[in-house]
């Protein structure tokens, strides 16, 4: 009697384990070559290179050795940085950015593998090799480029406040004082509260996408980082939350490289110097409705 | 070293808040954990069966899920507000908690039932046989594995650095990014896993103490 009862449970668990399994097998793959990134059958942004040589690039040929681009991205910040849970596509300014300077290196959308990783953890995921290179919001800064290299700017914001949509409109960090402002752990916005307004409250998480959570809740008075992120959370939670105020710092996005590989930096400066239709296309594209103003800055080639 | 001097008020309010949460939510895991220790073998079979429901449940929950549930589902149920510190050592608390009840359990596993049976004898009410006269007993054959709970309870607090506590394990992230503080991750990872040996050799020191002190002569 124990005997098969024991075989029965086996019996469940195994076919438990198949079904479970049978769900997975058919995870989401996304064709779409060249730069489209998906949304529809408009022509691509971009040509996938071929025949591309780049002498003297560790990264590239680490990349050639591996046969695909590992790029190390954000997946929580709607148009910038995005995976769809439900569809597993991945969408966003950045993440065109990411697949633009794979095509420019020989290697179509089937060929990358994207790596999502938070913000405290960059730098050494490109310092230990984890990544070829990093395109997610990422600020170029001088304590940053001790440890790695930067291309780029491609892109200029500045850290902005999102607050809950029926709170008086705010545009000084004053305005907080004695309130609770959320940012990611040890984010240039945090250390800049913390360093120049004591009488702010911090709350810190690895992703602003807890942050925003707690505005949600009310748990804090608002998110600050870098507006074209705030933006994108606001066009995900219209009802809940809005971007105030005006722009406190600027911001220089770049992509995060191994430190040393000139080469590479030197092609993807060239790439961004180039190109100024694609670059304006996949703006277009991902945060023209958005309503910020911008225009591709100049490379910092240092 | 400069990673340590250059960010001495970083590490104070670190430390000072790994202990925090280490003492308090050691502090909740023991009374909760004798109390539920002691609900889990009384007589009473309500008290045994909500006993047995909160270690199972709470216990195979990972901690991660626990601290989820706290910091982020706990200001959703419409509740007097209370700060990421505040739930965070309760989460580590009621967790460890079940650890605590189940070593007890253990513990007053060892004590012959002739002495539970004589207290009952003698006319001493349940929570008098199990505070004069089992769980005195049970604690001393469970001071190894107790402090083994704790010294997880230590460790596990690094948990709390993804849920906006300034602890240790967050120091990282903060040093990394701040301007002009010296130190990158792996030497501030180096010297946070120095603070946890010392802190982890000193409470060896007091297991050393507590099993001499109660030794007994069997």
């Amino acid at each position: 009697m124990r005997r098969t009862r024991a075989l029965a449970g086996i019996g469940i668990a195994t076919a438990a384990l198949l079904a479970l399994t049978g769900c997975n097998s058919g995870s989401p793959s996304n064709p779409g070559g060249g730069g489209d990134a998906g949304d529809g059958g408009d022509k691509p942004l971009f040509e996938v290179a071929k025949d591309v040589t780049l002498d003297g690039s560790p990264t590239f040929e680490h990349i050639q050795e591996a046969g695909k681009v590992t790029i190390g991205v954000k997946e929580d910040q709607p148009n910038l940085g995005y995976l769809d849970a439900t569809t597993g596509e991945r969408t966003g300014f950045d993440i065109d950015i990411a697949r633009w300077i794979a095509a420019s290196l020989g290697y179509d959308e089937d060929k990358i593998e994207f790596k999502p990783i938070a913000s405290a953890n960059r730098e050494q995921a490109i310092v230990n090799g984890d990544i070829d290179y990093y395109v997610g919001t990422y600020s170029i800064n001088d304590k940053r480029k001790e440890q790695i290299d930067f291309a780029g700017p491609y892109f200029i914001t500045g850290q902005g406040l999102l607050i809950r949509k029926d709170d008086p409109e705010a545009d000084k960090l004053e305005d907080f004082n004695g309130k609770t402002v959320c940012s990611a752990t040890g984010s240039t916005p945090i250390q800049n509260i913390k360093a120049n307004f004591p009488d702010i409250k911090t709350q810190e998480y690895d992703l602003y996408s807890a942050c925003v959570q707690d505005l949600i809740d009310n748990k804090v008075d608002a998110v600050t980082t870098d507006q074209a992120i705030l933006i994108g959370y606001a066009a995900q939670y219209p009802d809940e939350v809005k971007v105030t105020g005006g722009l406190f710092t600027e911001e220089r996005y770049g992509v995060g490289l191994t430190k040393g590989d000139d080469v590479l930096r030197a092609h993807i400066n060239d790439l961004f110097t180039e190109n100024n239709d694609i670059w304006q296309g996949i703006f277009d594209k991902n945060l023209g409705q958005s309503g910020i103003e911008v225009e591709q800055p100049e490379v910092d080639a240092y | 070293m400069d990673v340590i001097f250059g960010n001495l008020d970083l590490w104070g309010e670190a430390i000072g808040n790994t202990l925090l949460v280490f003492l308090i939510g050691g502090l909740i895991a023991l009374v909760l954990g004798i109390i539920v220790g002691a609900m889990r073998v009384s007589p009473v079979p309500i008290a045994r069966g909500v006993g047995t429901a909160y270690v199972n449940i709470v216990r195979n929950t990972p901690l991660t899920l626990v601290f989820f549930f706290f910091v982020f589902g706990y200001p959703q149920l419409g509740l007097p507000d209370l700060s990421n510190t505040v739930l965070g050592i309760l989460a580590i608390g009621i967790y460890t908690a079940t650890y605590v009840a189940e070593v007890l359990r253990a513990g007053i596993n060892t004590v012959p039932v002739g002495q539970a049976e004589a207290a009952r004898a003698i006319g001493l009410p349940f929570g008098q046989v199990m505070t004069l006269v089992v769980l005195p007993q049970a604690f001393r054959s469970v001071v190894p594995p107790m402090m083994s709970v704790f010294i997880a309870l230590l460790k596990n607090t690094t948990v709390a650095a993804g849920f906006s506590i300034a602890e240790l394990a967050a120091l990282r992230a903060t040093i990394n990014d701040a301007p002009g503080r010296p130190g990158n991750p792996m030497e501030v990872l180096l010297w946070v896993a120095i603070v946890f040996v010392v802190l982890v050799l000193a409470m060896s020191a007091v297991q050393r103490h507590l099993e001499n002190k109660w030794r007994i002569a069997r």
